[in-house]
């Protein structure tokens, strides 16, 4: 029987770039390139290793998102992965994270899946939080945070490197994964898989298709509620001194001046 | 006055000092009661019981060691009914903020994740986090169901504030879900006699400036000298100087300490994404045109050779 994979996949801003509120304190994605979250692109490669060692597999890429997401889908397809969903409605702008967890599990019940594989974070939001979220909305093993990830015989098995110690894990599917950037670097999509990400089928799914309420999601319907977002104020300029032979004196001078000596 | 839940992160009974931050921060807005749970949980109580928790829910079983964050979800969620508290305050360990994101689905509330500060509000506590690498200062609430909030180390001073702490065993019953997930085998990590990453009020850190792990020693006598952690730019862990554990930026941890000294580190915005948030910031690097001396309150243009063994013997000599 076939292994249904799906990957969760994020959309997000480049780090790189000006990244700034728009008025009603969501992030502004008019002046700011997106691009699929680089955490993610450790989700699709250990997808792909996964279905690779399986006798049949199959690697949905799933993302919520704007019209423009659609990018980071192409990306994963021209990875490798088989096909993609797009969740995609007016409604959704704005959506925190208990609100994407909610549409993103709805979509993974309807597509069907055995395993789930997401990133440990988006780089944007960087809360960590949704691949635990999914595994509560789901009611199935979350083995999150792994370094190394394996499939076998309907079990998914991993390491997971904590401060104080590193576990191995060990679960029945289906199940949700998270993978961190130590799990094995992503492949660099060839031409030939972006010629064939061209033709492979992205199924559009809106609020409506996941009988979701609108005020369940979207900024109305958030869980949580920004108040302000600020600037932060540029650093006073620092002294910056050149090294002339006593340049680590002068700096434990200024480090004892501001008592952390 | 309303009581606060407070997730105790602790090591066979010896409380971390993250979760005597959070007491700090529960106490501006109620009072607050700790969950400990595992092994020494009931050895908690008297530190718990000195930094202002009136009482301190404690429960044992097997299930916490041997099977991953759904029993302490399970436990969490029996001391939320029985106390209906205002607030759950949880560290912003990995794993408190998986227990807390599962909380807040069960209890049909938000969560506010790596708050820096805390403060209480008009319509319920406000929370302070960091955005878009720690260029914008955001203030948030949760306006569904109780507030499901995680903070960073270092974002509130240790106080004591001595309260009865009375110790009450907490009557947990696991859901069909706990078992789920085995944890097969648990390696702890050696230790390094160093402060811990996150938690560290001080950080010094190499980067590809160091150029070799036969040379981190000269990172580690620094921070040795001063007392604090050891950190490393994803340059110096991709090259296999050090290891990730130590990592710090978008992709590794988030430190927030009084000092951190950046050696050889150019300050890319993955870097600075997970150091920014640092109260006094201070930069060795040859090349001055570094984005990482944008940053600095401190900084010295030259060869870390040379310098950062003369801080340590200037370091060493002023503490002699």
């Amino acid at each position: 029987m076939s292994l249904r994979i799906v990957v969760c996949v994020k959309y997000v801003p480049d780090a790189t770039g000006d990244r700034h509120f728009a008025d009603d304190l969501t992030l502004d994605r008019e002046d700011v390139d997106g691009l699929l979250s680089e955490l993610d692109e450790y989700a699709v490669e250990q997808a792909l290793q996964i279905a690779d060692a399986a006798d049949d597999a199959e690697v949905t890429v799933l993302t919520v998102g704007p019209e423009d997401a659609k990018d980071a889908l192409r990306k994963a397809l021209s990875m490798g992965a088989d096909k993609a969903v797009h969740v995609e409605d007016d409604d959704l702008h704005g959506t925190d994270a208990i609100g994407t967890s909610l549409v993103l599990a709805k979509a993974i019940e309807k597509t069907g899946y055995d395993l789930v594989i997401s990133g440990m974070a988006s780089t944007d939001g960087t809360m960590g939080v949704v691949p635990a979220l999914l595994a509560e909305r789901l009611g199935v093993p979350q083995v999150t945070l792994l370094s190394e990830v394996s499939v076998e015989g309907g079990v998914v098995r991993g390491r997971r490197d904590g401060d104080s110690a590193s576990e191995q894990l060990e679960a029945s599917l289906p199940a949700v994964v998270s993978v961190t950037d130590q799990s094995g670097e992503a492949r660099y999509p060839s031409f030939k898989g972006i010629m064939a990400a061209k033709k492979k089928p992205v199924e559009s799914l809106d609020l409506d298709d996941l009988g979701i309420d609108a005020d369940e999601v979207g900024l109305g319907g958030s869980w949580t509620a920004v108040d302000s977002a600020a600037a932060r104020p540029a650093r006073t300029a620092g002294t910056i001194v050149k090294d002339e032979g006593e340049g680590g004196k002068a700096l434990a001078e200024f480090l004892a001046g501001q008592k952390f000596v | 006055m309303a009581e606060v839940l407070v997730f105790v992160d602790h090591v066979d009974g010896a409380v971390r000092k993250p979760t005597l931050e959070l007491l700090t921060l529960a106490r501006r807005i109620g009072e607050p009661v700790a969950v400990a749970l595992g092994n020494g949980a009931a050895d908690t109580a008297a530190v718990l019981a000195e930094h202002g928790a009136v009482k301190v829910l404690t429960a044992d079983a097997s299930e916490f060691a041997d099977y991953l964050v759904v029993p302490k979800v399970d436990a969490l969620q029996a001391a939320y009914d029985a106390v209906s508290p205002a607030a759950v305050l949880l560290p912003s360990s990995a794993e408190a903020k998986e227990i807390a994101a599962r909380l807040a689905v069960r209890i049909g509330s938000g969560i506010i994740t790596d708050a820096v500060d805390l403060e209480a509000g008009d319509q319920g506590p406000v929370a302070t986090q960091s955005a878009f690498a720690a260029s914008y200062t955001t203030k948030s609430r949760v306006s569904k169901g109780i507030p499901v909030v995680t903070v960073k180390p270092n974002s509130a001073p240790v106080e004591p504030a001595p309260a009865a702490g009375a110790v009450e065993a907490l009557a947990v019953s696991f859901s069909a879900q706990a078992t789920g997930t085995k944890v097969v085998s648990r390696t702890p990590r050696e230790s390094t006699g160093r402060p811990e990453l996150t938690e560290a009020a001080i950080v010094v850190s190499g980067g590809r400036g160091v150029n070799g792990a036969e040379n981190f020693h000269i990172i580690e006598a620094l921070a040795d000298s001063l007392g604090a952690a050891v950190g490393a730019s994803r340059a110096a862990v991709d090259a296999g100087w050090y290891p990730h554990t130590n990592q710090v930026g978008q992709t590794g941890k988030s430190v927030s300490p009084q000092l951190y000294i950046a050696s050889g580190i150019s300050g890319a915005i993955q870097h600075r994404a997970g150091m920014q948030t640092s109260k006094t910031i201070v930069a060795i690097n040859k090349d001055a045109e570094a984005p990482i001396f944008d940053l600095v309150d401190y900084g010295v243009v030259g060869d870390l050779f040379n310098v950062v063994p003369q801080l340590t013997d200037e370091v060493t000599a002023r503490k002699g």
